[in-house]
């Protein structure tokens, strides 16, 4: 994936900062002064090994150089190309110069970032829309609703029209049909008023995250992690949906239950001990690995604790808790990488897996993954296991060591083309 | 004798207001308001006609129907669907599945009687 528009002015900036000569920057990277004033104008790409070379002269990782914010820019660019291709319905005639993306973006930073932006919201109102239709369409409360509506007005409309026609009803059936009609006109209230309830729309829908589940994760980032197990922490979450509030109760309730089985100062001092290991936790405080990773996220990055990312998902590889880490994302609609460890521990319940992967890129970004899945603690004979599978992940800097296992960003941004899990093109090819 | 309607209906407000207007009108009404064992019932006791709400506990209308077109002793018996939705696609699958005729909710009480009339023979 080229990024040399970027790099090149990035180190450039950078030199500049440092006060830095051109041919002084050039000697201590081991390359010629005219050469890395090429690369400076973003007129060659550049190696990894070259880039590493100048990062150290430089004084900073090499992430920094290649990985910026920009990166994921980029990629926002790229799959805003795809969708609208997609959408149109003729690749060839609407597909923007998706080759030219890095140039676009060094040289329209603010253009990029309004498209990027655009295909932000884009998505958003699609998935909006889906998710209302769906609703409409599946939501068994709502046709609870409509049926109870329809059902009191019929009687009524039946009972009432009874007694008011020219017909002589006796008096006992009057008496009763009058009942009839308050109990139902009753009933015909409180379903109106559920329904209207139901159908209400929210006044800040543009702002809303898309699901329930996204909300808790954005809420648990600015919360803070760490002390989400606190009681006080019940009060706070009335900020979120009335959807999202029992979802974040029950996490916060997991919290708490961890942070009493595994309890602070101890646990900060064995998992240092322990080198974040959850193999080694889980034997020392008798608990199941997949708990003993969702409580080193709990963990806030001080004190020589590493910054971690989590993910849990479902047995239809669905997230239901995702706590973000730098370069580390996954799609919350929509399909993620199948490489990730993530998926796959679901074949294998009970079999931790520990996984060094990387992203794609000149500069790899690469992460330790500690993943398992479980089943049901509570199972029943009636139905089948339901099963959960988490992943603690460590981003991973300085020099590469063994051979991570490649993961994507999903198939649609993901330039790894000889690919054996790849179920649609990439945009990038 | 009397035309026999049975009436499968589980809103209690409902069976009493179309009892009245049937008996009213001549019918010997008889009720029903269990999905699951409605098809037991048709079966013991034939009537001539049936009304057949869509949403039953147990059970539901379109599947009632379905058995009944099933079976060679009642697959030639009028019924009568209400239907609390009236959307097309609820509207096919009752044709498909073989109903004579059907009504939705809220519907008026001579509605009701026209069709009862209209679709048992004289």
């Amino acid at each position: 994936m080229p990024q040399r528009q970027l790099t090149g002015a990035r180190i450039r900036a950078r030199r500049m900062d440092k006060a830095m000569r051109q041919a002084d920057l050039a000697h201590a990277a081991g390359i010629s002064p005219s050469y890395l004033n090429l690369i400076e104008h973003n007129r060659r790409r550049i190696a990894g090994r070259v880039l590493q070379a100048i990062a150290r002269a430089l004084d900073v990782d090499p992430s920094v150089l290649a990985d910026g914010a920009e990166a994921g820019l980029l990629q926002q660019l790229r799959l805003a190309a795809s969708e609208a291709a997609h959408a149109t319905g003729d690749p060839a005639a609407t597909m923007a110069e998706v080759d030219l993306t890095e140039d676009f973006a060094g040289r329209f930073p603010g253009w990029a970032a309004l498209v990027a932006a655009q295909a932000q919201r884009l998505a958003r109102l699609h998935g909006e829309v889906a998710a209302l239709t769906d609703r409409l369409a599946h939501d068994p409360r709502l046709a609870t609703s409509l049926h109870e509506v329809l059902s009191a007005a019929t009687s009524i409309r039946s009972t009432s029209s009874i007694l008011v026609g020219t017909e002589v009803v006796d008096r006992d059936w009057q008496a009763r049909f009058h009942a009839n009609i308050y109990q139902d006109s009753q009933r015909l209230a409180e379903a109106s008023r559920l329904l209207v309830g139901f159908l209400e729309a929210p006044g800040d829908a543009g702002q809303r995250p898309l699901s329930p589940a996204e909300e808790v994760d954005a809420w648990l980032v600015r919360h803070g992690w760490q002390g989400a197990a606190g009681a006080d922490t019940v009060a706070e979450i009335a900020t979120l949906s009335p959807l999202a509030r029992p979802m974040a109760q029950a996490w916060i309730a997991r919290f708490a239950a961890l942070a009493v089985a595994m309890p602070d100062p101890d646990f900060a001092t064995s998992a240092l001990a322990a080198g974040h290991d959850p193999a080694v936790l889980a034997a020392r405080y008798g608990r199941p690995m997949t708990d003993v990773m969702i409580r080193l996220a709990m963990v806030p990055e001080t004190d020589g604790h590493p910054a971690t990312g989590i993910a849990v998902c479902d047995g239809a590889g669905v997230l239901t808790l995702f706590k973000p880490v730098a370069g580390f994302a996954l799609p919350r609609v929509g399909a993620a990488c199948p490489y990730w460890p993530l998926y796959q521990v679901l074949s294998m319940p009970g079999q931790p897996l520990r996984r060094a992967v990387a992203l794609p890129g000149s500069m790899p970004q690469r992460f330790a993954c500690y993943a398992m899945a479980d089943r049901n603690p509570a199972p029943r004979f009636d139905r089948p296991p339901t099963i959960e599978a988490v992943m603690l992940v460590v981003p991973q800097s300085g020099p590469m060591t063994g051979d991570p296992e490649p993961v994507g960003p999903g198939c649609r941004v993901c330039p790894r083309d000889a690919c054996d899990a790849r179920r649609e093109p990439s945009v990038l090819t | 004798m009397a035309k026999r309607v049975l009436l499968i209906e589980d809103e209690p407000n409902i069976i009493e207001a179309i009892s009245f207007i049937l008996t009213r009108d001549g019918w010997t009404v008889h009720t029903h308001s269990d999905g699951e064992t409605a098809n037991d019932r048709i079966t013991a006791m034939p009537p001539d006609i049936i009304i057949l709400d869509v949403m039953l506990p147990g059970k539901s209308g379109y599947d009632i129907l379905r058995d009944l077109r099933a079976d060679p002793r009642t697959i030639h018996l009028p019924v009568l669907m209400l239907t609390a939705r009236g959307q097309t696609r609820d509207r096919e699958l009752a044709e498909k599945l073989g109903v004579t005729r059907f009504m939705t909710k809220p519907f008026s009480n001579a509605e009701v009687l026209e069709n009862l009339r209209d679709m048992t023979p004289p």
